[in-house]
């Protein structure tokens, strides 16, 4: 039965393979997840469910609850316009339009911090008219919004370009000549056949926002209870060797993360169709 | 409605789309656009259903005398069906039937059991009874074809455009849809335009035949007229098969296969007939085939019947003579 | 008279977007570069030229280039025994290559850390051998290594998929034996992709700030990677130092993200 065709491999040199694949996959990735549960247990239930209980952790996830819930929406509108424009029209700069897009993801997240320092910190452009009103952005929830915003602009953008690119507007057009009108073609038309990578855009977006560390930790002056997001949170605990207490709270971001990937899973399989996003 | 098309201009960068187009379409009649790929055929369906814009300060599109140029495409009441159907592919067939009333504001839509109504009347009209609750991926081609022309007539327009109707199908669908389709217009007598570049569709179907080349139109009339006296060597070339006939003097002759006949060279008359020798014989048919050759080298394609052919008891190495109908601006 | 469009909404999309991007990310780019720039070339040089940025750009590069390159080389097998092979597990595999896309970056720090740290379950191994994992250039490269890898899988993968067997099926028919078929036919029609999923995980370890600061151990001179730096000395209040390492940074990452455009585009052509 194992006759090997003439487009693979003999029995062993598959099973060698995928031991091999296994082996990576298993060290590079499997076992640093791994590791946050098992030394966010190693002192015990106890331990793990008050460092999840404690003030700074709770208003920790209040903020990162926070920064994504303004961030995500206005991102995910941000990217269906954008899809919109640049997949339903033809016009001069559009190409460039797409590369901007883009360009997020080519800037460390160091620097998406230090740029809105530059802007808003009391010595930044806008320092001065910021203090006049009393207004403070850096070190304070205005700026990790903001940061945030910056790294997971592309995301929804990047997931539906694609997607609508590829399916044309003939639907769109069909819609027009039937008498439907702007609002009832974007709903009724385009929504219905968009909303798996939308949805699949909005979950990146959303792992990010939650999970972003590098920009959030230049703008927020890590003050504990106050602008400590969840990573943030972690690096402190960390830093402060409370290894399981750090370990902890970074189960529920690993925690996230599965989910993430599950939904991601699920919606591949069950549209048959697969996302290759890069991120 | 009669459709006038008057002098319409359209470039998509610097490339000529439409240059200088008019057209006269009457009420009721089934016209097809014919032209192979780039003649501006279905930029030319794309305008008149308002999909596509000619060039500012360019000409008029008058439905019924009404210039509609600056009447959008949700407004002029055109059924367009789309070359891929463009089915709102998360719709059921009844939905997608629905649509364009369900889109009507809410003084001018009909009651739910309007549309249902309404949407079983169509069904019954493109012989889909019974399919309301399908989705798109459920249906054949020919099937899909027929909810996309329901769901264009759904708004009781009054002009149908169809963009390469028959162009996804394939052939044995295509010659029923196609009879079918002349039926269906025949009884709804809705004007109708289509664009296709298959030249046998064009002729079987249509009453009007428009030929287009290269942002021109090249030649409109009836089907026999079209091929019967094509105007310019394109036409001939492009309906139907042709010899092109090197003279020694003065422009290509062209000739169709059906048009020459075949005698025994014994009756061969020096004043019109020319001499050729059989190189091949295709007889599988009820049209055989004669591949053959003039004195001067030439190659040349004849039809004749099979009866004719028995007659002749010709094969292959046989001389023949030829006689040619007289041409006029050929 | 501006053009007429068909499908509405034109205006109000592209209004939307371009005031979204400006005010986002291109006045704040900008305001960045402004700031550098006010410096003058001298400072440049003088600011770039020290020898613990030069450090810093040192172990930077050459770190995120040997990632890279290890991603490359791991991503190779994984990928073929993804698209080729069906065994059980295969679906938990695909779905786990994307674990460090969304794992947040500070939670990777720490568990590479401790894992990779001289009492961690592979450090204290490591050390036996000699080499430090943690705290060391080394514990940079491994985490640069699992940001990087699924960029190399997940460009590979698609390739892969679309590569039409009857290309290897004609490699055997003209009488190549498998492995001559690979290595001669199926591996030249990877190396586009190969070297695109290289280039984009190279352009994300330059940049990666969280997984790395952890591991580095952050010794001015020896682990200190580039965003540390600039974090760094924004902490000490040298803003214009920030800026000038961020914006040249930035040089560095545009024209990444320009041969990846160029790249992809490679990609496309071959795949039509």
């Amino acid at each position: 039965m194992s006759h090997p065709g003439v487009t693979t491999e003999s029995r062993l040199v598959r099973m060698l393979l995928i031991g091999t694949a296994g082996l990576i996959v298993g060290l590079l990735l499997l076992m640093p997840l791994l590791a946050v549960f098992i030394e966010a247990l190693r002192k015990g239930w106890e331990v793990f469910l008050a460092s999840l209980h404690d003030e700074a952790a709770l208003s920790a996830v209040k903020l990162t609850l926070t920064a994504a819930a303004v961030s995500v929406p206005l991102n995910t509108l941000f990217g269906v316009g954008a899809a919109w424009a640049v997949t339903k029209f033809r016009f001069k700069g559009r190409a460039l339009l797409i590369s901007l897009i883009d360009l997020p993801f080519a800037v460390s997240p160091v620097i998406a911090g230090l740029v809105f320092v530059l802007l808003f910190s009391p010595h930044g452009w806008f320092g001065r008219w910021l203090e006049e009103y009393d207004l403070k952005v850096i070190f304070a929830l205005p700026g990790i919004i903001i940061a945030t915003m910056f790294v997971t602009f592309p995301f929804v953008a990047r997931e539906l370009i694609p997607l609508m690119a590829a399916q044309g507007s003939d639907q769109e057009e069909a819609a027009v000549t039937l008498g439907a009108r702007g609002w009832q073609i974007f709903l009724r038309v385009t929504l219905p056949n968009i909303k798996w990578g939308l949805l699949y855009g909005v979950l990146l977006c959303n792992a990010r926002a939650m999970g972003e560390f590098g920009a959030v930790s230049v703008v927020s002056g890590h003050i504990r209870g106050e602008t400590n997001t969840l990573p943030l949170h972690v690096e402190v605990l960390y830093n402060e060797y409370q290894f399981s207490a750090a370990f902890a709270c970074a189960t529920l971001l690993a925690l996230l993360a599965l989910v993430t990937l599950g939904i991601k899973s699920a919606i591949e399989h069950f549209t048959g169709h697969r996302h290759h996003g890069r991120h | 409605m009669s459709i006038s098309i008057q002098s319409i201009h359209k470039t998509f960068g610097g490339y000529k789309a439409l240059d200088d187009i008019s057209l006269e379409v009457s009420d009721g009649s089934l016209t097809a656009l014919l032209g192979p790929s780039g003649s501006g055929k279905t930029t030319l369906l794309r305008i008149v259903a308002g999909l596509e814009f000619a060039d500012v300060g360019s000409g008029k599109i008058l439905f019924h005398g009404e210039n509609v140029v600056n009447v959008p495409a949700g407004r002029r009441r055109v059924g367009f069906v789309f070359q891929n159907y463009a089915l709102f592919r998360h719709m059921t067939v009844a939905q997608n039937i629905a649509f364009g009333l369900s889109v009507l504001p809410r003084r001018r839509r009909p009651s739910g059991k309007e549309i249902n109504e309404r949407v079983r009347e169509l069904l019954h009209l493109v012989k889909l009874d019974g399919l309301e609750r399908r989705r798109p991926d459920e249906l054949s081609g020919g099937q899909r074809q027929r909810v996309a022309l329901a769901r264009a007539l759904a708004i009781k327009p009054k002009v149908l455009l169809l963009d390469e109707p028959f162009g996804a199908l394939d052939a044995q669908v295509r010659k029923d849809l196609r009879r079918w389709l002349r039926v269906f217009h025949d009884e709804t007598g809705l004007t109708t335009l289509f664009v296709t570049h298959d030249q046998e569709e064009a002729l079987e179907l249509a009453d009007q035949v428009v030929v287009m080349r290269n942002a021109h139109i090249e030649q409109v009339g009836a089907p026999q007229e079209i091929y019967d006296q094509p105007r310019t060597p394109f036409v001939y070339e492009f309906l139907g098969n042709v010899n092109k006939l090197a003279a020694a003097a003065g422009p290509a002759q062209y000739v169709r296969p059906h048009e020459i006949e075949v005698k025994f060279a014994a009756e061969y008359e020096p004043a019109s007939d020319r001499l050729a020798v059989v190189q091949h014989l295709f007889s599988a048919g009820p049209v055989a085939s004669l591949s053959v050759r003039l004195e001067d080298g030439q190659f040349l394609e004849v039809e004749i019947s099979r009866k004719q052919l028995d007659e002749l008891a010709l094969s292959e190495g046989d001389k023949v003579a030829l006689g040619f109908p007289i041409s006029d601006n050929r | 008279m501006s053009k007429r469009r068909v499908i509405p909404g034109f205006g109000l999309s592209l209004g939307f977007t371009l005031c979204y991007l400006s005010l986002l990310i291109l006045i704040p780019l900008a305001a960045l570069f402004l700031k550098a720039a006010g410096l003058g070339w001298q400072e440049w040089w003088r600011l770039l030229g020290s020898a613990r940025v030069l450090a810093a750009a040192r172990l930077t590069f050459g770190a995120s280039a040997c990632a890279a390159a290890l991603s490359a080389i791991l991503g190779l097998p994984v990928t073929w025994v993804l698209v080729r092979y069906r065994f059980p597990g295969r679906r938990l595999m695909d779905a786990m290559i994307d674990l460090p896309f969304a794992l947040p970056t500070a939670v990777a720090g720490i568990t590479l850390t401790t894992i990779y740290a001289p009492n961690g379950w592979v450090g204290a191994w490591l050390l036996k051998l000699g080499i430090k994992g943690a705290y060391s250039p080394v514990g940079v490269f491994i985490a640069l290594t699992f940001i990087g890898f699924p960029f190399v899988v997940r460009t590979l993968q698609p390739v892969l998929e679309d590569f039409a067997k009857d290309t290897e099926e004609a490699a055997a028919t003209l009488g190549a034996g498998r492995w001559l078929t690979v290595r001669r036919v199926v591996f030249p029609m990877m190396v586009p992709a190969l070297i695109t999923g290289f280039t984009l995980a190279f352009a994300r370890a330059l940049g990666e700030y969280g997984s790395v600061i952890f591991i580095s151990g952050n010794l001015p001179m020896k682990t200190e990677i580039l965003p540390l730096l600039i974090v760094s000395q924004l902490e000490q209040f040298n803003v214009p130092a920030a800026a000038v390492i961020a914006s040249a940074m930035l040089v560095v990452s545009f024209m990444l993200l320009l041969s990846i455009n160029l790249l992809q585009r490679w990609l496309d052509w071959q795949k039509s």
